[in-house]
């Protein structure tokens, strides 16, 4: 597997399941890849295992969720091994998360820059005033136009993308080596998609950042990423580079593709993706 | 993924478990028994259902469990503490106790079932209109529905009966007069948020007619919070009814009312406990029962936790 | 271009919410119109009033000015039973759409007893059929199906009382891809037997040129082009909105995307 400069996380045999009242429920069925400083799609429907392979790496895959693996290893320490207050260490300020939307994910009752100073001072234990002017520098590094007006507001008076905007500079604050993003931008609209996927770009190459953007849109992922994981069933079906997308081999992926519609090809009828169950059992 | 639960199951209970019904019974039925098999699971919500069943048996088989009149007295056998002939003890004019608790939960239950038929539809009826057509009429329903709530609830039911004279039926008139107002909030607050659902827009744009839609479509969402708060708020009934017995406002003597039973027998409180705390802690027991049976049903019933 | 009179004219439409100082203009001045048996795509993003113009045309929002003419005849706020039985509406929310404690056979058969309609059962049944469901769906409940085929019951529902105009308010953003594909070409061969006419809003531009003749991209509240799907093809949109739709949807740009980067 061809990856950008050392390995930063590296993730053999994941395992996620829920035990509930109706038997297990397999949502990861051991999967493994390697990221270095790049960036790294994985894509998948509902109930791929996405969402549950980025909340695992940093433990936040609560009970009756069980997470189990060979090896989580990040920059070399093995996840697993270490406590909840080591952990707590790490989450946050050297791997961070961004979710889908920030209506959801940032406290409505704190304005902004309460926020990106409380999560600041957390992991660096910095004075309040040099919080204050690392939330200012990170909100103008997210190229918002007038700090100082955002760092006063709350949640709800900023629009998706602005919201959006904020939880990256809330999350990138204490600079951390990995983002995982969990669906980053599906709740924007298309054209502030770009603004903000283009800022993420920006800052995750200047820093020499990994990426993981987890995300259902296959042409999104594919343009914006390095390398590309497709998931199915809880299983990695198929890894490529991004550019290579097109020339996928795996039937499911392929179904995926032929099945979008675009502008550029009209057809009569788009083929629909008819699943193979031995895709399930691991190709 | 719903997944059948016993594939293996004895005939009817595959019936009703079947994911693909072939009829609107068996898909009614079939989703009540879930829920039955749901509320079997909570253990207190079994404990309070086990009282509250137990309570309608003893309203129906009182003559059977407890054989005798309730009002015979016998004066020389005033006050005898719990024994092998009286159960419960007797009281100060020599009736038994045992017998007089087990008919009198056939009085406490006439009063609770009342007021339950009087106050939900009620409750729900205006609650749900106020709700759907907001407006004036939201306005001029809640406003009087905030007068009855301002008002305790205990005080309010003294003031009625006062009006309307002591008496069992007049008790069960009071107590429903001021126990409604919260059966309006909650059905009001549950339809506003439903109002703007798209499955409500969806029938609105067949053509439904306002009454239809409230009543075929909103209503029986709004029943599930009217239920639980009906079942909860048992206990505070039977405590109003009790209140109004033990001042004398509510069934008169010689009706075995538990209310009425505690006041008379506050006098012989410390000698002899028994006259007084028996009717109490069936008050209690029955209470609880109901309590627990209406967090159960939340359990179930409550949609955001399906 | 046939000279007939259009079966769905819009004019002048406008929506205010919200009055005095706060009010917000959701739909300014908007003019279109929809031939019968054609397909009229509204494109736009958040707050740009498509779904707004969508709930003023079926007769759920009554608030709203101008003139909305549907088969000939111009329609008041409150719409009567006739119009609803001619224009029908799909939501989004494949999860929101169906009563939660309806079966399907309810949810199907509520339409029909409003308008009295004869033969229920036969209806329910071809109903299901032509959407894609067998009769083992007939007696479940929403929450126990998936996503997409809770779209085709809302479809199926939508289409019971045989509309002419179908209103659809992005019917496959909610689904997954793979089920996307299968609901667009469940609409598309509907379209055909049934000879329907719909206008389709979304944010998804490729969705729209897939299933639609005609566009108009709106923005805040205005539409500020209207085109027919050849000329988006061929690349050709005038207005620089519709323009920035049309690279968007093609997919990430670093090089336009740090343009647009500067401008935020």
């Amino acid at each position: 597997m061809a990856s950008a400069g050392s390995s930063l996380l590296s993730v053999e045999d994941l395992q996620v399941r829920f035990r509930t009242r109706h038997g297990v429920v397999e949502a990861v069925r051991g999967i493994s890849f390697e990221l270095g400083r790049e960036k790294l799609g994985i894509v998948g429907e509902s109930g791929s295992g996405k969402s549950m392979t980025g909340r695992a790496i940093l433990r936040l895959v609560s009970p009756p969720g069980e997470v189990e693996a060979k090896a989580i290893r990040f920059d070399g320490v093995e996840l697993q091994g270490l406590s909840e207050p080591q952990m707590r260490r790490i989450r946050g300020k050297r791997i961070s998360m961004v979710l889908q939307d920030p209506k959801f994910s940032l406290n409505p009752v704190m304005t902004i820059g309460a926020q990106i100073v409380e999560a600041y001072r957390i992991h660096t234990g910095a004075a309040l005033v040099a919080a204050r002017r690392r939330a200012l520098d990170m909100l103008t590094a997210v190229r918002i136009r007038d700090p100082e007006r955002v760092y006063a507001a709350y949640p709800h008076e900023l629009s998706g993308g602005m919201g959006q905007r904020a939880m990256i500079a809330m999350m990138l604050a204490p600079d951390p080596d990995l983002l995982i993003a969990d669906e980053p931008t599906s709740a924007l609209d298309v054209t502030v998609q770009m603004q903000v996927l283009a800022i993420l770009d920006d800052l995750v190459t200047s820093r020499g950042m990994g990426l993981i953007f987890i995300s259902h849109d296959l042409n999104l992922v594919a343009s914006f990423c390095d390398r590309v994981l497709i998931m199915y069933g809880g299983r990695i079906v198929e890894t490529c580079r991004a550019a290579e997308l097109h020339q996928a081999r795996h039937p499911y992926t392929r179904g995926l593709l032929a099945s979008l519609p675009r502008v550029d090809r009209p057809v009569d009828e788009l083929p629909v993706l008819r699943r193979d169950p031995s895709w399930a059992q691991g190709a | 993924m719903s997944a059948s639960l016993d594939a293996q199951a004895p005939g009817w209970r595959a019936w009703l478990l079947a994911q693909a019904p072939q009829s609107r019974l068996q898909a009614r039925l079939g989703s009540l028994y879930l829920g039955w098999l749901l509320l079997l699971a909570n253990p207190l919500a079994l404990v309070g259902m086990a009282i509250v069943v137990a309570l309608l048996l003893l309203a129906i088989f009182a003559p059977l469990l407890a054989p005798g009149s309730p009002y015979a007295q016998d004066l020389t056998q005033r006050l005898l503490p719990p024994s092998a002939e009286h159960w419960f003890g007797t009281d100060e004019l020599g009736r038994d106790i045992y017998r007089r608790v087990v008919h009198g939960g056939r009085v406490t239950l006439t009063i609770v079932l009342l007021v339950a038929i009087i106050v939900a539809p009620v409750g729900l009826a205006i609650g749900t209109a106020a709700g759907y057509f907001g407006g004036l009429l939201d306005t001029v329903l809640m406003r009087t529905t905030d007068i009855f709530l301002a008002f305790p609830r205990l005080i309010l039911a003294l003031a009625f009966v006062a009006a309307l004279g002591p008496g069992i039926e007049n008790a069960v008139i009071a107590i429903a007069l001021t126990a409604w107002p919260p059966y309006a909030r909650v059905a009001r607050a549950e339809t506003l948020t439903l109002r703007e659902s798209d499955f409500i827009s969806a029938v609105r744009l067949q053509g439904a007619s306002s009454l239809r839609i409230l009543i075929r479509h909103v209503m029986p969402l709004c029943l599930s919070s009217v239920i639980i708060r009906v079942t909860l708020d048992m206990a505070g009934i039977i405590l109003t009814a009790a209140g109004l017995g033990f001042l004398g406002l509510g069934a008169q003597p010689p009706i075995p009312e538990w209310g009425a039973m505690v006041s008379s027998g506050r006098s012989f409180l410390l000698d002899q406990w028994w006259v007084a705390t028996i009717p109490g802690i069936a008050i209690f027991v029955v209470s609880l029962g109901f309590n627990l049976l209406g967090d159960g049903l939340r359990d179930v019933l409550d949609p955001k936790q399906r | 271009m046939t000279e007939t009179r259009p079966i769905l004219s819009v004019r002048g439409l406008s929506v205010v919410f919200g009055s005095g100082a706060e009010a917000v203009e959701a739909v300014r001045q908007l003019d279109f119109h929809v031939a019968e048996g054609e397909w009229y795509g509204l494109v736009g993003e958040s707050g740009s009033g498509k779904s707004t113009v969508l709930r003023a045309v079926s007769g759920l929002l009554l608030h709203w000015s101008g003139a909305i003419e549907v088969a000939g005849q111009s329609q008041a706020p409150r719409r009567s039973r006739a119009f609803h039985k001619l224009v029908q509406m799909v939501f989004q929310d494949p999860y929101a759409s169906l009563h939660p404690r309806h079966t399907v056979d309810r949810a199907l058969s509520e339409p029909l007893a409003i308008h009295r309609m004869e033969s229920a059962d036969r209806r329910i049944e071809r109903a299901l059929i032509d959407v894609g469901l067998d009769s083992s769906f007939r007696y479940r409940f929403p929450h126990q199906l998936s996503g997409g085929q809770r779209q085709r019951v809302a479809i199926a529902r939508a289409l019971i009382l045989e509309p002419r105009i179908l209103l659809l308010d992005e019917p496959t953003s909610a689904l997954d891809v793979s089920v996307q594909a299968e609901i667009l070409n469940l609409l598309r061969r509907l379209r055909r037997e049934h000879g329907l006419t719909a206008v389709l809003v979304s944010h998804n531009l490729a969705v729209v040129a897939h299933m639609c003749e005609r566009l108009g991209v709106m923005q805040n509240g205005e539409m500020v082009e209207e085109l027919t799907v050849e000329q988006l093809r061929a690349a050709a949109p005038q207005h620089p909105y519709t323009r920035e739709l049309l690279s968007a949807s093609a997919g990430y740009d670093r090089r336009m995307a740090a343009e647009l980067a500067e401008t935020a």
